[in-house]
Parts: C-alpha cells; sequence; structure tokens
C-alpha cells in the first residue's frame, strides 16, 4: 500500500462529496416526480403546466439542474484525466466541458423564468 | 526509505487489452456506470432539456417533438438512454451504500451487482414495451 502524505494539495475530496451530495439531489426530484406522477395518476400537459407555473417547484426543479450540471463536471472531468493525457488537448476539452454546462445552466434559468 | 524518499508512483504490471479484459461482475458495474454516464451527457442531457424547453413553449410545439421522436431509431436511442439512466441511477445507489461500508465484502458485493444490472435491465424493458 502507497502511503502518501495527503497535504498540502487537493485530492479531490471535495469532488468526491460534490458527486455523492448531487447524487442524492437527484434522487429525491426523481422520488418527488414519482410521488407527484402516483398521486396524480399520470402526468398530462396540463399538470405539467401548472406544476411549471409553481414558483416552488421552479426552485427545485433549478437546485436539480444545478445538481446534474455539476454531477455532469466532476464525471466528465474524471473521464478526461483518465483518458486525455497530452495536457493542452484535456485543458481545452475540460474548458469546453465547463462552457457547455454553464451554456445549459443559463439556458434553463431562461426556460424557467423568462419570459415566454 | 522514510515515506517523504519513497516515490508515489510503482512500477504495476499493465493489461489493458480491451478484447482480452475478463472483469468481475463489481467491475462490470462500474465500467457501465462510467458508460452511462458518458452516454447520458452527450446524447441524453441535450436531447432532455430540448425536450422541456419545447414542452414549456406550447403544447404543439411539444406534440410535434414527440412526433419527431416516434421512429424506430429514435425509440431505440430513447429506450437506450433510459436504461442509462436506470443503470447509472442503481448503480450510484450501491456506490452510495459501498461509500458507507454496507455490502463491501466480495460475496455481498457481487450479489448487489447483479441486483443492480438485473434491476436496470428490467426496469428498462418495462419501459421499453410500454414506449413501443
Amino acid at each position: 500500500m502507497v502511503k502518501r502524505i495527503v497535504v498540502g494539495a487537493h485530492y479531490g475530496l471535495k469532488d468526491w462529496l460534490v458527486q455523492r451530495v448531487t447524487a442524492l439531489v437527484m434522487v429525491l426530484y426523481t422520488l418527488l416526480w414519482l410521488a407527484i406522477a402516483w398521486y396524480k395518476g399520470g402526468v398530462d400537459y396540463a399538470l405539467w403546466q401548472a406544476l411549471f407555473a409553481n414558483g416552488a417547484f421552479r426552485v427545485a426543479t433549478m437546485l436539480f439542474w444545478l445538481a446534474l450540471l455539476w454531477h455532469a463536471w466532476v464525471g466528465m472531468r474524471d473521464i478526461w484525466m483518465d483518458y486525455l493525457k497530452p495536457t493542452a488537448l484535456r485543458l481545452t476539452v475540460e474548458t469546453l466541458t465547463v462552457l457547455t454546462l454553464l451554456a445549459y445552466a443559463v439556458w434553463l434559468l431562461d426556460l424557467l423564468w423568462g419570459p415566454r | 526509505m522514510s515515506a517523504l524518499e519513497r516515490p508515489v508512483t510503482k512500477q504495476r504490471p499493465v493489461y489493458l487489452n480491451l478484447v482480452r479484459i475478463r472483469l468481475p461482475l463489481p467491475g462490470l458495474v462500474s465500467i457501465l456506470h462510467r458508460l452511462s454516464g458518458a452516454a447520458l451527457f452527450f446524447v441524453g442531457l441535450p436531447l432532455v432539456l430540448v425536450g422541456v424547453a419545447r414542452s414549456l413553449a406550447s403544447a404543439e410545439a411539444f406534440d410535434a417533438f414527440r412526433s419527431a421522436l416516434a421512429t424506430p431509431f429514435a425509440k431505440i436511442v430513447l429506450i437506450g438512454l433510459i436504461w442509462a439512466y436506470l443503470h447509472h441511477f442503481c448503480a450510484g445507489i450501491r456506490f452510495l451504500l459501498l461509500d458507507v461500508h454496507q455490502g463491501i465484502e466480495l460475496k455481498p458485493a457481487r450479489r448487489s451487482s447483479v441486483v443492480v444490472l438485473f434491476i436496470s435491465l428490467a426496469l428498462a424493458v418495462l419501459v421499453g414495451v410500454r414506449l413501443w
């Protein structure tokens, strides 16, 4: 077993924790949808519209999406770190990933709170 | 040699012939977790976002989006994505349980791998049949 002295640098503990907390947020939101569908006996377009007209539901939805986007960042960064060895290529792809996820976040804000 | 002097990386055997690797079941769950996550990032995420946008625009826009996804090819992609979500979900919960030291012995770890593979496949088949 390699014994490293784990001080003075980021060893990924924060990312590890973020991955788990955001996963739990997404599980809760999935359960919320299942509960709504079960309680209402299905989801039709009227219910869909009514849900997204509700402020608290929109906040919960945005929290879910922020958790998902952050989760996707940690996961995709893990994948890029494992397979893309040339530093310039990895940094470029990581930057594109961040920009894409940020663009998605802005898009979602506009979808949820922007003018219809 | 003290801990400070010892090199952090040791020479380890590298055996990465993808065709000949035989993964144990927990390893299979793990690599499928990664593959399904990547599929969700590259295909599922943009598709769901467009769907949400269309559905919030108007009922007609959402119907148009739905009929665009009614082709056999689109349905196969959708069923694949549904499996990816289910597998990622179930395998993720298994990893969370492993983190809190539930089922880390060899036997329960193998059993939970089978459970994850089976439940996500079975649910994907159920949803797939309804979708088709």
